[in-house]
């Protein structure tokens, strides 16, 4: 996992503490070793004592809660087994509305009691499934990625540069603009397709002079997103190695789509060419242009090349 | 303005276009008085360059007076008359500042597809495919020069155009050629290509102490101007075998460094071994017919020099990898690092050692560049170099 990664996103890794699951894991391991090892108690106390049949239901009941609970505990696809027991739980109050209406006086009491507490478990392992779920699929949406170039510059001057965050637009092509707020927090400006702005203020929470910087977009931001730089001096005396480690979490839907659009199909090419881009300034002065590429390296123009001759007045 | 344009295999047009303008504070107009068609410029002719746009603008070797600079151009000054180097260089990367300006870092804005085909981006070259820039290239009336104040070198009065022009490619190409056989005294340099290259990489063969230099073609005319001009020894590979020639001539050692000045686009004397290449290529299974190449790996003396100047884009078939291993041969390459080599070239010219413009065959208009093309590919009218007079 990279360094990154432990740089903290609220929107991904606050709502759902990771132990839920393991939680949910724990209680069906409790009901099934007490429906197989005790069934004569747990008959009484949900008022199916009478019934021959609960004999051989509640360690069947049992063993299918040690199934969730090895699920749930094992930590593979949580959302599933988080399922398994709103699965679970609806053929339970199945069996127990069949025992419901056989029964009257103090028995049906305790049945009616135990189908009342089994609902209350149904509505908490859905809540619990759909956030684990949700959860589960914003992470698979994380998008991770470390690039690095070398610049034939000192760490020193890399950093500088970097740290001014007014200066990331010059070289980050999905960038309108950048306003430093104060030492530490800044207001960012994206442009999205269709003239569709994205916004969001983001913080620097790290802060090495010369070596590194990291930064975490604030809660609220539609697409939570942290990165880290590095101003590694690069060995052979030929400048700084700038190693980038960036994550995002896209949001579903349509401002999903968009943000996918904004980094195109391949989002580390655009970051690779963010950095070409840094290159090109810190040593060159500014971004370079051709006839064919105008706006300087980017991939949508490296698809669309115009003809290698001077841009007509009204494009310049 | 007027520029020649390619507009399609075997087809360029001289064609109205807007002028040039400053788009980088390092950049400088240059209003071009001659300009010429590289043996390169043929290979895009050929279409077999890819990420070629109908309508580029062609011409990587040119020289004229600056008419207006870029802010941050402090070293030129609109009247100042200059030749410009074909690869486009910062000056400020690692590889700039270890005199590889061909492999410039930063010149390329279309860096993701070489790399795609090369791994790594060379340079940007002016008018040279989208591959290598899309740049706007100089057989034109004007042309837009990036990073003027690291390329472009001023020409003093005595110098004449067509000695300067030699300076933007052919001469400096042909020079570092000769230069990676670290020649040393009593050496045989033998040159594959009787082209402007080839003719200038013996030349400096001769320049840089070797005792005997042999030059390998096909057109008598060419070997003609070796002989007259370099007082080198010629191969016609058409009338005799290459290796038994050279074995002969060499006592059996092979010479002691061998130039291949032909690149991608070669021909063979045997009219099946061409024809296997040319199939291959025809077919895009190989990009290049690279007889002279692997002739000159056979040639060399056991612990010799290969020095490739020809130019290559893609991939090779049945390299003698056997033999370049087992007799521990060494291939320098590159396309040039002209930048390194304008004032010392320029400095030899002035001295009198060399007038690298014995090569020039034609000189014509501007709009006749389509003509030029033409005859330069046919190689009719004993042509060997074509100027393009603005």
């Amino acid at each position: 996992m990279s360094r990154v990664d432990t740089v903290l996103l609220p929107e991904l890794d606050g709502p759902v503490p990771a132990t839920l699951p393991s939680t949910l894991g724990l209680l069906s391991l409790a009901l099934g070793v007490g429906a197989l090892v005790a069934p004569g108690p747990v008959a009484r106390m949900t008022g199916v004592d009478d019934s021959p049949a609960a004999r051989a239901v509640l360690p069947a009941v049992g063993l299918r809660e040690l199934g969730s609970a090895a699920g749930l505990l094992s930590g593979a696809r949580p959302a599933g087994w988080a399922w398994s027991r709103v699965a679970g739980d609806a053929i339970d109050l199945t069996l127990l509305g069949r025992a419901l209406a056989d029964r009257s006086g103090a028995r049906r009491r305790r049945v009616a009691l135990t189908t009342l507490a089994v609902a209350g478990i149904t509505a908490i392992d859905v809540l619990a499934a759909v956030r684990i779920g949700r959860a589960g699929r914003a992470r698979a949406r994380v998008i991770r990625m470390e690039i690095a170039v070398t610049v034939n510059r000192s760490p020193a001057e890399a950093y500088r540069f970097w740290r001014d965050m007014e200066n990331l637009p010059r070289f980050m092509a999905h960038l309108e603009s950048v306003r430093a707020d104060d030492l530490r927090r800044s207001h960012w400006i994206a442009r999205g397709p269709a003239g569709r702005r994205v916004e969001w203020d983001a913080e620097i929470i790290d802060d090495k002079p010369n070596k590194s910087i990291t930064w975490r977009s604030l809660p609220g931001a539609g697409v939570p997103n942290a990165g880290r730089v590095r101003f590694v001096p690069a060995p052979g005396d030929r400048g700084t190695e700038v190693r980038v480690e960036l994550r995002y979490a896209p949001p579903a839907g349509a401002l999903g789509r968009a943000v996918a659009k904004l980094f195109g199909e391949e989002p580390e090419q655009q970051v690779r060419d963010d950095l070409r881009r840094f290159k090109q300034v810190l040593e060159a002065g500014e971004v370079v242009r051709s006839e064919g590429s105008p706006n300087g390296i980017s991939l949508r123009q490296q698809a669309m090349q115009r003809p290698a001759q001077p841009l007509p007045a009204s494009r310049r | 303005m007027k520029a020649t344009a390619w507009m399609g295999a075997d087809s360029v047009k001289v064609i109205d276009v807007p002028d040039p303008k400053i788009m980088n504070a390092r950049d400088a107009i240059v209003r071009i008085s001659t300009t010429a068609i590289c043996g390169s410029d043929l290979h895009l002719y050929h279409g077999y360059i890819p990420e070629m746009r109908k309508g580029d603008i062609l011409g990587h070797e040119f020289m004229g007076e600056v008419v207006e600079v870029g802010p941050q151009v402090r070293n030129l000054k609109p009247g100042d008359r200059v030749v410009v180097p074909f690869p486009i260089a910062c000056g400020h990367c690692s590889s700039c500042q270890r005199g590889l300006y061909s492999v410039c870092e930063n010149s390329n804005p279309n860096a993701g597809i070489a790399e795609k085909i090369m791994g790594h981006s060379p340079a940007g070259i002016f008018g040279y495919s989208h591959l290598l820039g899309g740049y706007a290239g100089g057989q034109a009336e004007y042309a837009r020069v990036p990073f003027a104040d690291i390329g472009p070198v001023k020409v003093p009065d005595e110098i004449t155009d067509d000695q300067a022009v030699m300076l933007a490619d052919v001469f400096p190409t042909g020079y570092m050629g000769a230069e990676m056989c670290d020649i040393k005294p009593g050496q045989v340099i033998a040159v594959w290509g009787a082209g402007p290259v080839g003719l200038l990489a013996a030349a400096s063969a001769r320049l840089l102490g070797a005792e005997r230099v042999i030059v390998i073609d096909r057109f008598p005319y060419r070997l003609r101007l070796a002989e007259e001009h370099i007082d080198a020894e010629t191969i016609n590979y058409e009338e005799t075998d290459v290796l038994d020639t050279l074995n002969e001539m060499t006592a059996g050692r092979g010479p002691d460094a061998c130039i291949d000045a032909v690149g991608l686009e070669g021909h063979h004397g045997n009219a099946a071994m061409y024809a296997y290449d040319r199939a291959k290529q025809v077919a895009r299974v190989e990009t290049e017919r690279p007889f002279a190449l692997r002739q000159a790996i056979l040639a060399c003396r056991s612990g010799g020099v290969v020095s490739v100047v020809g130019a290559y884009g893609g991939f090779v078939d049945k390299f003698p990898m056997g033999a370049f291993m087992n007799r521990s041969l060494v291939m320098r390459s590159g396309q040039c690092h002209v930048q390194r080599y304008t004032r010392p070239l320029l400095e030899r010219i002035q001295r009198g050692e060399i007038d690298p413009s014995f090569i020039v065959s034609h000189r014509m208009p501007l709009r006749d560049a389509p003509k030029g093309y033409k005859i330069f590919q046919k190689k009719q009218d004993d042509c060997t170099k074509v100027l393009l007079k603005v």
